[in-house]
């Protein structure tokens, strides 16, 4: 046995000697590096370097002098940090319920086997290939006191009428809302509107045999099925919000008032670019990759953890 | 009526349900739909209308309204006269710096991704799931995470504040969409095709150049209108990683219209923001529904 | 006893697109008729139709004496089983049983019961808190059957209710349906593609093309005395053998190449000449002899014998047309073979060749 097999060995060697595997596929391997070094260096690396110098003082350069929480102590106690967070929050849910609920009406009625779809699509969708900046220079103009629409009210007469949003502290949110929305809606419309027409046809011949009303076919069957697709909404539409920025620059700069509109992106990027605080803003990155976390931990686990049970 | 019950009787209803194209369902229907179709049209009406104002008109008018008389002025002038800063040669120079940028990003960027895709689907190696679930994690998280560390790299790497440096983040970043995007498109082609070249004698590029790329055309478009869309909406890779004299278009937009200084020209500013959102304008109605489906591989799971 | 279903002059159009063609078809209480065809012929279009599924063009459709052409599917008394099951997925198969039931105000008590019946003839009590998710394929279907037999209607509408199972859960199923149908004595209407089925289970077949049922009979009927030469080729594997040629002698005999048939037997009367006729004959109505035979005989030379384990087919060129003979496996003959063929004539069938029509 064991001279066969050395004999097979030696008999394969003269004709090719196996390449030791390393070697194997070579250029596949070479074309990878870019993905592999953008996976490892950039953003698991790059994110653990944050972190990292998330605890020491840097000022304007980075330097390993560790100082444990003091940067998020200092964070914390800012008021421009917790009006940030605040407005995150209430931008945040306000957004997420409702981007989603009307998207999802909207991909209910356009799902009703209606006319000129493709048109009704392209003018709720077009505002999604806009930049932020180009959505909340509009709106900004829009939503001018002295010529936008509550100028244009008062020409009308109703010289009391009061809609100026955005130089508002209490409603520059609500301000925000409207061009967020308008600028998102159409795309997590168009995601629902796939999640409708990726259900089984036989479905709704089945509920209606069953003499089941539409709205209850929706509710009670419908909606329930969509469930991934709502999941993965929420967390891209989610995702999205947190890393809010450009809208508010365009539209208030984060006023009025100075910090009115404050989100947490400008606070990173006026500390880290503008303050030369390089610590706080490494603080407030990661508290921004932490709500990510929150976010993105469940759904992962909801979606690739909860699918080994079947 | 009393032969309703007699099934042989060619009586009752017949043919086609009656339907009524005004009822209540349908207007309800269509007026919902034509509402929310106006609160989405209504800005970019806004934005041409009063671009084709004069100020005093835009001054004393109202802003829906279309203009009396029609000027192309704030056009001329938030093209080429325009200031930011020191700089008076209007939008014109961030319009070719953002040709400047997105040209080669998109180019870059949709060769490494696709390549990565094809790498991903067809020579699976120890670890490249690891690679790729690191990828997509990667494109949820903040992007303020990483910037400081990129900003090192590109320091180190001398390239920082360049074109290059613009390029490769924006590479960077793509990455993780399109890698999916490409992905799951060269997953649905038969592997069989794959192992057929293999036993042609094909090798990993051969493979790619002659089998994958000339089928995979329509996803190349895909990621096409994804990327020049994205990168020419970028703002914050712009602020962060160029020089003034290189910002893109949507920076200087921002400069232009949001400065401080001087009268408020808004006619001009909204003509130079209908020019900056033109070009993604153009590939959106231009490409149809191949821009849904870009933007709806974002949400297919890998 | 009345008719279960009427489709009365039904026309059915999308846009410009005839669908189905004036179309005629009356089920009696109590049968199985199965609707075969190729994909899109309309079977399934019509079987919609009747559930009131499709809003129709023109026509009537009357179930159990009630004119439904413009009724709800909930309100028209007919229960559907359907190709994918649509079962919903988030609710138990009681849920699922229930769901329409308790739409409709049933009371729970008499939901309860009418559960408790369809579980015991579907035999699936022990799956009834279960999820569909957790059942298998033909467990699946059994329960969507339960769905339409909980709604204790009279007319059962089936479409394709077996193409998703693989061939032996199909036949397993096929036998219960033909089962249920014995013990409940419901009309049934029965969409399929597979020829099977549709022998096995119908009291009569309605095969479908291009919109127009072209016959209507039962099984044996169809398979014996096709009326054209689609429902010939249709039905029967391998398809039925066809030889053109003319009849000749007061349409007495037909002259296939250099052959002549004598057509004594063929339905019992003379045919008149035609210049353009088919003759068709099924390939176990064809003998095989090596020697010549007694009557008119047609010589052919084998090309290829398949064992198919119970019997044997030969694939044989005769006048230069390529036909199929089905033989006991004793009577196997090599490639190569000359040998003779000799045609069951009372069970061929003749056919125009211009108006595809039997004669």
């Amino acid at each position: 046995m064991s001279v066969a097999s050395e004999a097979d060995a030696i008999r394969t060697s003269s004709v090719a000697k196996p390449r030791p595997r390393w070697s194997r596929n070579v250029s596949s391997k070479i074309a990878a590096i870019p993905m592999i070094l953008t996976a490892l260096v950039v953003f698991l690396g790059g994110t653990i370097w944050t972190v990292v110098y998330s605890f020491t003082n840097s000022k304007l350069l980075p330097r390993a002098n560790f100082v444990g929480f003091d940067q998020y102590e200092r964070l914390w106690s800012q008021n421009r940090w917790l009006v940030s967070i605040e407005n995150l929050l209430y931008y945040g849910v306000m957004s997420l319920v409702f981007t989603v609920v009307m998207g999802f009406i909207l991909a209910v009625l356009m799902d009703q086997k209606i006319r000129f779809e493709d048109t009704f699509r392209t003018i709720m969708l077009y505002p999604f290939a806009l930049s932020f900046i180009v959505t909340g220079l509009v709106w900004q103009w829009i939503l001018n006191p002295e010529f936008g629409i509550q100028g244009v009210v008062r020409d009308l007469g109703w010289t009391s009428f009061t809609f100026d949003p955005l130089n508002n502290p209490d409603t520059v949110l609500f301000g925000l809302l409207i061009a967020g929305l308008w600028q998102g809606t159409g795309f997590v419309m168009c995601l629902m509107l796939a999640g409708l027409r990726g259900i089984d046809e036989d479905i709704w011949k089945a509920a209606r045999v069953d003499g089941i009303p539409t709205w209850k076919t929706y509710v009670m069957v419908i909606i329930p099925m969509m469930r991934p697709v709502f999941i993965t909404t929420l967390v891209i539409v989610a995702s999205g919000i947190i890393r809010l920025y450009d809208l508010v620059v365009a539209m208030t700069s984060g006023g009025p008032g100075g910090n009115a509109s404050q989100v947490p992106a400008m606070y990173v990027y006026d500390y880290m670019f503008q303050a030369q605080n390089l610590g706080q803003g490494f603080a407030a990155s990661t508290m921004m990759l932490l709500s990510v976390l929150i976010v993105l931990i469940p759904w992962a686990y909801l979606e690739f953890g909860g699918k080994k049970h079947g | 009526m009393a032969d309703l019950s007699m099934s042989s009787a060619m009586t009752g209803p017949r043919g086609a349900k009656p339907k009524k194209a005004m009822s209540p369902r349908n207007i309800m229907l269509y007026g919902i739909l034509i509402v929310v179709c106006v609160y989405y049209l209504l800005p970019l009406w806004v934005m041409v209308m009063t671009s084709l104002k004069g100020m005093p008109e835009v001054r004393i008018g109202n802003i829906f309204a279309p203009p009396v008389e029609v000027t192309f002025q704030p056009w001329v002038k938030a093209w080429a006269e325009a200031c930011t800063g020191l700089n008076c040669d209007g939008l014109s120079r961030g319009f070719w710096n953002s040709v400047l940028i997105t040209v080669p990003s998109v180019i870059v960027s949709i060769a490494i991704a696709s390549v990565n895709g094809y790498a991903l689907i067809n020579w699976k190696f120890k670890g490249s799931d690891i690679f790729f679930t690191i990828l997509i994690f990667g494109s949820f998280i903040p992007y303020q995470i990483m910037l400081y560390p990129i900003v090192i790299l590109l320091r180190e790497a001398g390239i920082y504040g360049t074109l290059w440096g613009l390029i490769v983040v924006h590479t960077i970043f793509g990455m993780p969409i399109l890698t999916l995007l490409f992905r799951n498109y060269f997953s649905s082609i038969p592997e069989e095709l794959f192992k057929a070249a293999r036993v042609d004698g094909a090798g990993f590029w051969g493979i790619y150049f002659r089998i994958m790329l000339p089928m995979s055309l329509p996803i190349f478009v895909v990621a096409l209108i994804l990327q020049v869309t994205g990168i020419w909406n970028d703002f914050l890779f712009g602020v962060v990683f160029t020089k003034p004299d290189l910002y893109p278009m949507t920076v200087q937009l921002n400069n232009i219209v949001n400065s401080v200084q001087g009268v408020k020209e808004y006619n001009v500013n909204m003509a130079a923001t209908v020019l900056t959102g033109l070009v993604p304008l153009i590939v959106y109605f231009v490409s149809g529904k191949l821009f849904v489906r870009g933007i709806a591989a974002g949400a297919v799971k890998g | 006893m009345g008719n279960s279903i009427e489709v009365k002059d039904l026309t059915l159009n999308f846009g410009s697109v005839s669908v189905l063609k004036n179309m005629n078809l009356d089920v009696a209480e109590g049968e199985f008729v199965v609707l075969l065809g190729p994909s899109g012929c309309g079977k399934s279009t019509l079987l919609n139709c009747l559930a009131g599924l499709l809003d129709i063009t023109d026509g009537q459709i009357w179930i159990k004496g009630k004119n439904v052409t413009w009724a709800e599917p909930s309100d028209r008394g007919i229960g559907m089983v359907f190709q994918s099951y649509a079962l919903y997925p988030q609710m138990t198969v009681r849920g699922n049983l229930s769901f329409g039931l308790k739409n409709a105000k049933v009371p729970q008590a008499e939901i309860d019961k009418r559960i408790a019946r369809a579980a015991e003839i579907l035999q699936i009590q022990p799956l009834l808190d279960r999820k569909p998710a957790a059942l298998s394929g033909g467990q699946r279907q059994r329960v969507a059957i339960g769905r339409a037999l909980v709604r204790d209607v009279d007319v059962f509408l089936f479409d394709e209710p077996l193409s998703n199972l693989d061939a032996k859960l199909r036949s397993e199923l096929r036998v219960e349906i033909k089962r249920l149908h014995n013990q409940l004595g419901n009309t049934m209407v029965y969409v399929t593609h597979d020829q099977i089925e549709a022998l096995t289970l119908a009291d009569r077949i309605a095969v479908m093309k291009g919109g127009v049922i072209q016959q209507l009979a039962a099984p044996l009927e169809i398979y014996n005395r096709p009326s054209n030469l689609f429902v010939a080729g249709f039905l029967g594997s391998p398809s039925m053998n066809f030889l053109k040629g003319r009849t000749v002698d007061n349409g007495r005999a037909f002259q296939f190449g250099a052959t002549k048939i004598d057509l004594t037997g063929y339905e019992g009367g003379a045919v008149l000449e035609r210049d353009d006729a088919i003759l068709g004959v099924r390939p176990e109505h064809i003998t095989v002899s090596t020697t010549p035979l007694a009557g008119p005989s047609i010589p052919a030379e084998v090309e290829i014998d398949e064992n198919l384990g119970a019997d044997s087919l030969l694939w044989l060129k005769a006048e230069g047309t390529n036909m199929s003979v089905r033989v006991p496996v004793e009577g196997r003959v090599p490639a190569g073979t000359k040998v003779h063929l000799g045609l069951d004539i009372p069970k061929a069938s003749l056919f125009d060749a211009k108006t595809e029509q039997r004669i």
